[in-house]
């Protein structure tokens, strides 16, 4: 079957497209007009796919299955609560391992045994690569929506595991290469959904981002490869893109998060990621009532708020803007301090706050506002941790050492709103907690700032 | 297409790949891997191209299931990449704010 002419030149376009879509994507003004052109580029060599004069022998059902797959596709992204996105782009990007997989799959069933030794290799890769992608993005998404835990799972002698079963799954690929049968097919695919599953376990909390990033860059690679069994140029220059550009962009997460991208891969496979410790220590801590609180914030000069995942988790983002109102309203200069990754994954946070209409300008970034916490009178951090904490400057032997923080302990007094004095998702304790000009607010971030609003009012 | 054709493409697209993201703000990261994994949902146009091919009631099956994941992938990702990226508008929620103040 040859591709017509035009369809090729289509093709083409569509790439272009994706292209100017990953491009448009990297800048916050085009940002919206990239995902349109994407979304674009997709529907046009979709639709046009079934007029290229393809065999479609099963129609019905790939319409039917197109038109399902859509429609839950769409619901779950238009319902999805804001504070659980990451873990949908994780089982999205998992599905979209699983397709390219089953396209493998598929195509070596049909090939009946007959085919060049490059068609078995890249049939191969799609089949180890997907499915390494499918499991390992479940996992991701089964500790993100906290279903499982989200500190690093170690399993006794969980090293030695994971490399058994990635030598095996390249034995058992280069066997299936030489002699291609289906069993061993179907052994590939148990072994390769294994070792994705083992290689995220051992990965704490704070590196979950940077692996979904990962192995969205490995999905990229999988489609890519199902387009040289395909002997589509589409799906290679689609999946060659997005594995390339999605290499890059995880090591600069990996950057932005202080942790250097081999710690987070060789870690994966020591277990040794982010762990430390659940322990709850009972040094003193001073504790505040919310109209303490308040009468620190009323009469402060300048503010600055510091929002983390556990505002988030308590949906306290409108609460926290009520508050924000009400200290400009009486002349106090409010800012929010944004770190690069606030939530759970890098710009996360901005997301959640302009859902609940803080205006754009009132977000500092981190290297912007970072001065400014010298001249500060207050500063309220709410469900945040990590990110503030600094031994991340000093201890060397702290998992988080060396990432860049918020320089909050410069500032005149800090607020802590917090659940308890657990330690954050890194599992350090935070020396800033017992800080003598730290003042801690215990419980839900959502109770506790609607405690602080109605002080505030009543002053 | 031959491999070699194939093969210069693919390097290519790999150096496209990395010019392209060389330079983003922090804040962009999540929607640009977001918008990166709706691409890779066009693995659509290979489910479907297998299932018009498939033969057995096994290869209809897998590669029906593939297309169905696909189409999830490429809708879902595009729909949750907007979603983020609508938050990101100017917003122009100080005007209420300050009428509320001035009542």
């Amino acid at each position: 079957m040859n591709t017509p002419t035009w369809a090729q030149l289509t093709n083409l376009a569509v790439a272009v497209l994706f292209i100017l879509s990953l491009k448009a994507l990297s800048s916050p003004k085009s940002a919206r007009l990239g995902t349109l052109i994407g979304a674009v580029g997709a529907l046009i060599a979709t639709v046009l796919l079934f007029f290229t004069g393809i065999e479609l022998d099963n129609l019905i059902i790939i319409v039917v299955m197109i038109v399902i797959g859509s429609a839950i596709g769409l619901v779950s992204a238009r319902r999805v609560k804001m504070t659980q996105m990451p873990q949908l782009v994780a089982l999205f990007n998992g599905v979209g391992g699983g397709a390219a997989g089953l396209v493998a799959v598929v195509e070596f069933l049909h090939a009946d045994g007959s085919g060049s030794f490059l068609f078995w290799l890249f049939t191969v890769v799609t089949v180890i690569i997907g499915s390494v992608a499918f499991s390992g993005s479940i996992v991701t998404y089964l500790k993100l929506q906290e279903i499982m835990t989200t500190r690093p799972v170690v399993i006794p002698a969980g090293k030695w595991v994971t490399m058994l079963v990635a030598a095996g799954t390249v034995g058992v690929a280069v066997w299936a290469i030489a002699t291609p049968e289906f069993w061993l097919i179907l052994l590939l695919l148990a072994l390769s959904l294994a070792f994705g599953v083992l290689f995220v376990l051992p990965v704490g909390g704070a590196d979950v981002p940077i692996v979904i990033s990962l192995l969205n860059a490995c999905t990229g690679l999988a489609v890519a490869a199902s387009g040289y069994v395909l002997n589509n140029v589409l799906l290679l220059i689609a999946g060659t893109l997005v594995g390339a550009s999605g290499t890059v962009l995880t090591s600069m997460m990996a950057k932005a998060m202080g942790r250097p991208l081999t710690a987070t891969l060789f870690g994966a496979f020591s277990g040794t990621t982010a762990g430390g410790t659940t322990e709850i220590t009972d040094r003193p801590v001073r504790s505040g009532s919310p109209s303490d609180i308040a009468i620190m914030l009323g009469y402060a000069g300048k503010v600055i708020l510091v929002p983390g995942y556990g505002l988030a988790v308590a949906q306290a983002q409108s609460t926290l803007r009520e508050l924000a109102d009400l200290l400009a309203a009486r002349g106090i200069d409010v800012d929010y301090a944004i770190h690069p990754v606030a939530g759970r994954m890098p710009g996360h946070m901005n997301v959640l706050l302009a859902e609940a209409s803080v205006p754009y300008e009132q977000l500092k970034e981190m290297d912007e506002i970072n001065p400014e916490f010298s001249s500060t009178d207050v500063v309220l951090v709410v469900g945040a941790n990590d990110v503030v904490n600094p031994a991340a400057r000093t201890d060397k032997s702290a998992p988080i050492y060396g990432m860049p923080i918020l320089d909050v302990d410069t500032a005149g007094q800090v607020v802590f709103l917090k659940r308890s004095m657990r330690p954050g998702f890194a599992g350090i304790e935070n020396e800033l907690l017992f800080d003598p000009k730290t003042t801690m607010l215990f419980g839900d971030a959502k109770e506790s700032l609607t405690k602080v609003v109605s002080s505030l009012k009543a002053l | 297409m031959d491999g070699v054709a194939l093969l210069t493409i693919f390097i290519l697209s790999v150096f496209v790949g990395f010019e392209v993201v060389s330079k983003v703000s922090t804040v962009l990261h999540t929607p640009l891997m977001s918008g990166a994994n709706a691409i890779h949902g066009i693995v659509l146009l290979g489910g479907i191209i297998v299932t018009g091919v498939a033969e057995t009631p096994l290869e209809v099956i897998l590669g029906a299931l593939a297309v169905l994941l696909g189409a999830i992938n490429l809708v879902g990702g595009f729909v949750v990449t907007d979603r983020m990226l609508e938050m990101f508008k100017p917003k122009k929620a100080p005007v209420p704010t300050d009428q509320e103040g001035a009542a």
